[in-house]
């Protein structure tokens, strides 16, 4: 709560809007206590007094009531009506809502298309009517507003509930042996009351006005009680004589409308978990680099692409997530790198540091090179960048249906792909991308050219993501767990095509996997991650062989192979350090069978000979005497 | 041996494109007649691909999806209502996502009351002493039970998922994929709870999952499901060490395993069968290389082949 206020807080127009709806408030609570003229009490010998007369304030009206106390007065009753209208109709709203996404199928169908009816007149005319049948009066009013604004509330919340009757949680509490009435009230209910308060919060304003306009025309309070709208309806009169019979309510209406609305953007905005993540904050076209000390623009190094010392962090709030703590890699033309590891060891943010894809905010690359056949990648201009992202180094990822834009079809995509790059004509583009989808061994490519990524199967879509990282003849392919969303028989296909092109094309390939087995298949060499820094690295065969790295040694055997038949695996106690909070030393120092104290104390290098090298002061094979 | 669960000719079809009135457009059969047993203190594995059924196979069995045909008898008593809460008792379910099981806006204690008031009607005591019985047992803290989900792990998580399932007090547990959304290391820890808590609780296990290493680790029996069909069944170290079926022998030719090349074992790229408009004949005879005319006319029943395996094809390996 105290976090929600905040927020709310930090947005400065809510905040004004929240004094000065408090002040209105306020003021309508203690009207009754406040020394005012009866609001009732008319005196036609002091009609339209002006404003600041003696005893009245803000003048009199046509019939020489105080207007300061039929503002007030006035006021007060807005407000009730239209927090009433609001309650009532969120309530109803929401009833209907829940309902009809709950039980979907024939009961959604029918309470929906009600309330479609209810949504196809035109809302002052569906007020007017409801007032018409039941007769002029507040409370006819108030009923009038609430149902016309039920349907906003019952088609936003049955949306919300349709996604929640489906989620694993409902199924779990059915199973727990809840009945309907019980999941919708203790499982559905508190999932959607955020969205009803945010509901609310933005069209409360909006009631007011309504009814405001419903007694403007004469439906809503009845003489002499006053609201807002029935000042201004009677003032209408003597709107050019006696302006400010009619300013004074409507200053207030705008206040009232203005305020409310401001506060209920920032409610809104305060308690939507999108905004909250800041997922919808646009992130920034290249990752932000703030290095304090700049390496060499140029150098020269062994691999076509390298890695110096790569630090890429996250700054959320105060914390700073070190997700990737210096990682050198590199690849030659026809080789391919394994780096391995599990969610949180900085796998990803590796591979997306290297063309600036990491999300900034909240992504920073606060160290390191990124080379390109030596020429240093970070920091370079965007322009450059935006020319070498796809020509030069492309991307595979993890989920094919995400990558591909639905509405296009896949051919469309894939020229786009090369025109980014150079110009090509139509026909030339269509017959390269054609040749592309063979060279991926998708079968019928003419045909399969014009279809959209939703009429394929997930493996077909793979191969379109992997015919578009080819598209410009890259030199370096990073693949980002290309077939973890895939089935086994489909992962085999794509892993073969894989390996077939960087034979032929001599391609180079950092995978990203956390797959023993695949590593083994594919790669030449591998690297082991964890919290965000090379372990171990050396040839595939070599590490899964005699690792070296007690963590890779106790992860090799935490993998079930096939083959083995029924038997207890080993397990890794614990979890994987949180990367805001590091300890000192060997980040698996806790988790350790061979740890001690020298483990938990300072910096421990990478040391190795040759190719092979370990993170560890304790490892399980000596590398150094191996390779000698 | 005793059953401890007996399912026959269970099936499942969906109705598609329904209209508001009046019947449905067409149907896609999910599940194909399905007639399988469990023993008491046994791991049934079930592996198969996406869109091989075994979700909604494992949703039937504990009654969040009404059956088409069949019907499910637990330790020999028949369960013909699609009633979560009958069957709640019998037999429980643990869920793929740790995370989005557990409602987020309930703390971990009034997640694990749920089952013990609703399905066992303990009073307050009796499910506090339960309770702190269930964590000992999964071990988790319990300090624990006052917080909200979204401050979990994932393996922690799934731990909170299984003492919730065995505050049900079920000797049957379907365990639907319940390690692959974590990562290995956590994923051997909650694989060796599963195997403690059988052992402790007697308990028997439908484990369903698409990695074939980890059901061949866990199980006693294996059932090979494509296409909605039990295409093979058989003791775990038999099934992928000595395919019968051509299906079984695509998948375990598939995993990647250390020390073998890289190969793609299926040459030609038939296209998956189409659940709208199911092939005549066995599903899998447009990607199998013994295929002849029988396999594209009639589809093969699973019939027992050796001391210990079921396989349903006219040209077994």
């Amino acid at each position: 709560m105290s976090a929600f206020f905040k927020l709310l807080a930090r947005n400065r127009l809510a905040l004004g809007g929240l004094i000065v709806m408090g002040l209105v408030v306020a003021l309508a609570l203690i009207t009754p206590l406040l020394p005012l003229i009866d609001p009732d009490v008319t005196n036609t010998a002091d009609r339209y007094l002006p404003p600041f007369s003696p005893g009245h304030l803000l003048g009199t009206d046509q019939l020489g009531r105080d207007l300061l106390s039929r503002l007030l007065w006035g006021t007060r009753l807005s407000l009730a009506v239209g927090f009433a209208a609001a309650l009532f109709a969120a309530v109803a709203g929401a009833a209907v809502g829940i309902i009809a996404g709950f039980y979907s199928g024939r009961t959604d169908n029918i309470i929906m298309r009600g309330v479609d009816m209810l949504m196809a007149f035109p809302y002052i005319l569906l007020a007017l009517a409801i007032v018409a049948a039941l007769g002029p009066g507040l409370v006819n009013a108030l009923i009038a507003v609430s149902v016309v604004n039920i349907p906003f509330f019952a088609r936003n919340i049955r949306g919300i509930t349709v996604g929640l009757a489906h989620k694993e949680f409902v199924d779990a509490a059915r199973l727990s042996g809840m009945s309907n009435p019980r999941i919708i009230v203790s499982e559905i209910l508190p999932n959607v009351i955020p969205v009803i308060v945010i509901a609310m919060s933005t069209t409360i304003g909006w009631m007011i006005l309504e009814t405001a306009g419903l007694s403007f025309l004469g439906l809503g309070s009845q003489p002499p009680q006053a609201d807002l709208g029935s000042m201004l309806g009677e003032a209408r009169s003597a709107l050019i004589t006696n302006p400010h019979t009619s300013v004074i309510p409507g200053i207030m209406i705008l206040i009232i409308v203005m305020s409310i609305n401001l506060l209920g953007d920032g409610v809104r905005d305060a308690l939507d978990p999108r905004l909250k993540s800041g997922a919808l904050s646009r992130p920034m076209a290249a990752t932000r680099v703030d290095r304090k000390d700049k390496p060499a623009a140029r150098t020269q190094t062994d691999g076509l692409l390298s890695l110096e010392n790569l630090h890429t962090q996250f700054h959320v709030k105060n914390r700073v997530y070190k997700a990737v703590s210096g990682v050198s890699l590199s690849v030659k033309p026809g080789e391919c790198l394994g780096v391995i590891g599990e969610s949180g060891s900085g796998k990803s943010v590796t591979a997306l540091s290297i063309m600036g894809l990491v999300a900034s905010p909240p992504g920073v690359i606060t160290g390191g090179a990124a080379r390109l056949e030596g020429h240093d990648m970070i920091g370079a201009p965007y322009p450059e960048l935006r020319s070498l992202r796809g020509r030069r180094v492309a991307y595979i990822f993890q989920d094919p249906l995400a990558t591909l834009h639905p509405l296009y079809k896949v051919g469309d995509q894939l020229i786009e792909a090369i025109s980014c790059h150079r110009a090509i004509s139509k026909s030339d583009g269509r017959a390269k991308a054609i040749e592309l989808l063979k060279s991926v061994r998708i079968p019928n490519a003419e045909q399969r050219i014009d279809s959209y990524p939703h009429e394929m199967s997930g493996g077909m879509r793979q191969r379109v993501g992997i015919a578009m990282a080819l598209a410009n003849d890259p030199d370096v392919i990073i693949a980002d767990e290309p077939t973890t969303a895939l089935d086994v028989t489909v992962q085999a296909q794509i892993l073969s095509l894989l390996n077939d092109l960087r034979r032929e094309r001599g391609l180079a390939i950092i995978f990203i996997t956390h797959d023993f087995g695949v590593v083994a298949q594919l790669c030449d060499r591998v690297s082991v991650m964890y919290a965000g820094r090379i372990v171990e690295t050396g040839p595939t065969m070599a590490v899964l062989n005699a690792p070296a790295h007690p963590y890779t040694a106790r992860l090799i055997a935490c993998v079930p192979e096939l083959g083995g038949g029924k038997r207890k695996l080993e397990a890794i106690p614990g979890l994987p350090p949180s990367v805001d909070d590091l300890p000192t030393g060997c980040a698996f120092a806790p988790r350790c069978l061979r740890a001690q104290d020298a483990c938990k104390q300072g910096e421990i290098a990478l040391d190795g000979m040759g190719p092979r090298a370990v993170r560890c002061l304790f490892p399980e094979t000596n590398v150094a005497e191996e390779t000698a | 041996m005793s059953i401890a669960l007996q399912v026959t000719d269970l099936a499942k079809t969906f109705p598609v494109g329904k209209k508001l009135f009046g019947g449905a457009k067409g149907a896609v059969k999910a599940v194909h007649p399905i007639t399988l047993s469990v023993e008491t203190g046994e791991t049934l594995g079930i592996v198969g691909e996406s869109g091989c059924g075994k979700s909604t196979l494992a949703r039937m069995l504990v009654g969040l999806l009404p059956a088409t045909t069949g019907q499910i008898e637990i330790e020999g008593e028949a369960l013909n209502t699609a009633d979560p809460a009958a069957f709640g008792k019998r037999i429980q379910y643990v869920f793929q996502d740790p995370i989005s099981s557990l409602n987020p806006r309930k703390t971990i204690r009034q997640i694990m009351n749920a089952p013990l008031k609703l399905l066992h009607k303990m009073d307050g005591p009796a499910r506090e002493k339960r309770i702190l019985e269930i964590f000992e047992s999964v071990n988790l803290r319990a300090d624990f039970l006052d917080r909200y989900p979204h401050e979990f792990s994932g393996g922690q998580a799934q731990r909170i998922g299984i003492a919730r399932a065995l505050a049900a007090q079920a000797r049957i547990l379907i365990l639907d994929e319940p390690v692959s959304a974590l990562d290995v290391s956590v994923q051997a820890q909650v694989l060796n709870l599963l195997a403690d808590l059988k052992r402790e609780f007697g308990l028997t296990y439908l484990f369903i999952s698409h990695d074939l290493a980890v059901v061949e680790a866990v199980s006693d029996r294996i059932a090979v499901l494509y296409f909605g069909s039990v295409v093979e069944e058989g003791r775990a170290e038999d099934i992928f060490a000595n395919p019968r079926h051509p299906y079984t022998k695509l998948l375990a030719d598939s995993a990647p395993v250390v020390g073998r090349p890289i190969s793609d074992p299926e040459d030609a790229h038939a296209e998956l069968p189409n659940p709208l408009d199911p092939p005549q004949g066995c599903a899998f005879a447009k990607r199998c290389p013994h295929a002849s005319d029988i396999c594209r006319k009639t589809t093969p029943r699973l019939e027992q082949i050796g001391a210990d395996q079921r396989v349903a094809c006219y040209h077994p390996l």
